[in-house]
């Protein structure tokens, strides 16, 4: 009952209509569910499992794809690299692991962002004057640059063999940190206009406290622009993860990403081996951009003034 | 108090000798200096509005007690102060002999609170627009732990949409499913959920159709009549005021200037500045009539004037009330703060509005 309720809800929503009517919408959210399910399904569909040394076999190395070349293997549909592991292979768990990367690092800047951009909004004075500071210095330097910055000083305090088992969360931290200035500000903004409008009053005159108001009646209100923004930053993270391993400080080639796998493919691209960077960078423009044609039509189908 | 000239569909105040709600000294100062930085800057100075300047009122039980005054003369931060949305600056706030002020612990704060609710002026903004309606009546039900099991929440809940005249099925709507009037009488039953004895209303139809306003001012005397509330009214509006209160306290720039029961005050009124606000209710029996324009704007709560505040806009200012400020001094039965009135200067005029 309630399941069928909630499907009739959605299908007379005006977002369901504007969902509908647009091609390009649609297109991009088949590209993103279907590179999605790739990734996360890729221990079942992948056809090599590319990163177990025991199944590589050197005798594969540099097969092209199957279109490309005679001594193509079908078995390797997009060819393989230097070492024998299939290029697909590669590129789906790849996808796996930036993908959890970029939603990892997008929820904690989320979390981190609302927080502060609560407390700031709501809190007020020498709090927000000094939470708000803060995210105006942080916003002169381009996110990349915190973002290295914080994975240089963790190297700097661990050995290298510990980072390497750690470096997924380093560099969810480093870019969830990069990123949480543009959710606290427009929290924050949201947490002012919300803050004196009289349903938050009449939650204060019956003596409610702070957390329970922001948690219950101010959040609720703010969280459509955020998930805008962590629907446009999901793209953003992806790319900087995807620039941080690319530049070798981010993943490992022991766990390559999708930036790891360009890079690598890069030393090699001139050695005539196309195929090794050419599918992963086709892989990680194809998710940005759908991803990131989502965060704009959500933007737009969220906002009043548009329709 | 000339009980007799109240008309019998106003609720009579009752002559309690323990007042309901008390405010002595009342004072409020908001800070809106510019920033630190362009304070040093460019040595801007600091500034304060004086928003509430020295209130003292007693609501009895059972009375409406109406607040009156131009935008920005400091009703509706008097209701806040009342609620405790804002701390005073400096006086007392009394309910039923409890200072508001007095450190308390959480449970003793939280059983005064329940007695008092407040209803607010715009019903588009008072509502949280993502709770169902049912949500929005049982918050105070939740908060206050007034229901033992969510049968009863719901069972109360019910009762109180009939009481404002929606029907139980209202419940599961949105706010934005409903027109201005319903809206405002779905926070009248919320703001009834805890059972309050006391209610402040900040304008509470000042942003509804005029046929609206009377069905909502219908509905909160009935109501008051059911519950035996006592109600803090807030208005610019002297039709509505006239409607609705037992006594009237006509304020200017944070300080009032004359209290007095309604019909005295329509009848007659004693400040120069409650004659000037009757002058400006609009009359059809009196078209063409001669009128006290009104002149003039509200002075800058920053920078009030000196002596009177009010004598820069009135035309029975003199030396006197440029340099004194006046008391708030009995005469029959009223309070007035005016030194022409208390000279003897201003003689009490009569008018036709309470007739009608």
């Amino acid at each position: 009952m309630a399941v069928a309720d909630f499907m009739r809800r959605v299908a007379d929503s005006d977002i369901w209509y504007s969902f509908k009517s647009s091609r390009v919408v649609v297109g991009a959210t088949v590209v993103t569910v279907f590179i999605i399910l790739a990734a996360f399904l890729s221990p079942i569909l992948a056809p090599h499992t590319p990163f177990d040394p025991a199944t590589l076999n050197l005798s594969d190395a540099l097969k092209p794809p199957v279109m490309f070349g005679d001594d193509a293997d079908w078995s390797f549909l997009l060819g393989t690299d230097e070492q024998g592991r299939d290029v697909l292979s590669s590129i789906m768990y790849g996808t796996r692991l930036s993908l959890v990367v970029g939603i990892a690092a997008t929820a904690f800047a989320m979390v981190l962002g609302i927080a502060l951009g609560l407390i700031s909004g709501y809190v007020g004075g020498a709090v927000d004057a000094f939470i708000m500071r803060l995210a105006d210095v942080q916003l002169t330097f381009p996110a990349l640059l915190v973002a290295l910055l914080i994975d240089g000083v963790v190297r700097g305090l661990i050995s290298v063999q510990r980072h390497d088992e750690i470096a997924l969360y380093v560099i969810v931290g480093a870019i969830g940190l990069s990123f949480w200035v543009q959710y606290a500000r427009t929290v924050r903004g949201s947490v002012l206009v919300e803050k004196g409008k009289e349903y938050v009053q009449a939650a204060r005159v019956i003596g409610l406290s702070p957390v329970l108001i922001m948690v219950r009646h101010v959040l609720p209100n703010v969280m459509g622009p955020v998930l805008v923004i962590a629907t446009i930053n999901l793209g953003l993270a992806i790319l900087t993860e995807a620039t941080l391993s690319f530049l070798g400080v981010g993943l490992p080639s022991t766990q390559p990403s999708l930036g790891t796998l360009i890079r690598l493919g890069n030393d090699v691209l001139l050695s005539g081996t196309w195929w090794i960077v050419i599918f992963p960078g086709v892989t990680l423009a194809a998710l940005v951009l759908a991803v990131n044609l989502l965060g704009d039509w959500l933007r737009d189908a969220l906002n009043p003034k548009l329709r | 108090m000339p009980e007799s000239a109240v008309p019998v569909t106003r609720p009579a105040a009752r002559g309690a000798a323990q007042p309901l709600v008390r405010l002595s000294g009342l004072k409020r100062h908001f800070d809106v200096s510019p920033p630190w930085l362009a304070r040093v800057l460019e040595g801007k100075p600091r500034a304060v509005v004086q928003a509430v300047e020295g209130i003292d009122i007693e609501i009895a039980p059972g009375e409406t007690f109406s607040l009156v005054g131009e935008s920005g003369c400091g009703k509706s931060t008097v209701a806040r102060l009342v609620v405790g949305l804002y701390p005073p600056t400096a006086g007392h706030i009394e309910f039923d002999g409890a200072d508001m002020g007095a450190r308390r612990s959480g449970s003793d704060m939280s059983a005064i609170r329940r007695r008092m609710q407040m209803i607010f002026q715009d019903p588009y903004a008072s509502l949280n627009p993502r709770w169902r309606v049912f949500d929005i009546i049982a918050e105070p039900i939740r908060a206050f732990r007034l229901a033992s099991s969510s049968d009863e929440i719901r069972q109360r809940v019910e009762g109180l949409l009939r009481q404002v005249r929606l029907t139980p099925a209202d419940g599961v709507k949105f706010p934005h499913e409903f027109s201005g009037g319903q809206r405002q009488r779905i926070s009248i039953a919320r703001a009834l959920a805890s059972r309050p004895e006391f209610l402040v209303c900040d304008e509470p139809t000042s942003a509804l159709d005029v046929s609206v306003q009377a069905q909502i001012l219908n509905l909160m005397m009935e109501l008051q009549r059911d519950f035996g509330l006592t109600y803090l009214f807030i208005s610019h509006n002297l039709a509505v005021v006239y409607h609705i209160s037992t006594r009237v306290g006509v304020m200017y720039l944070g300080r009032l200037v004359e209290v007095a029961p309604t019909d005295a005050l329509f009848r007659r009124p004693r400040h120069p500045y409650t004659r000037m606000l009757l002058d400006t209710i609009p009359d059809l029996e009196m078209t063409g009539r001669q009128r006290m324009p009104v002149a003039g704007e509200v002075p800058s709560p920053i920078n009030p004037p000196s002596g009177c505040a009010f004598h820069p806009r009135c035309p029975f200012a003199n030396e006197r009330c440029k340099r004194e400020r006046p008391d708030l001094l009995e005469a029959e039965g009223t309070r007035v703060a005016c030194h022409a009135v208390a000279e003897g200067r201003l003689p009490a005029e009569e008018r036709s509005y309470a007739a009608r």
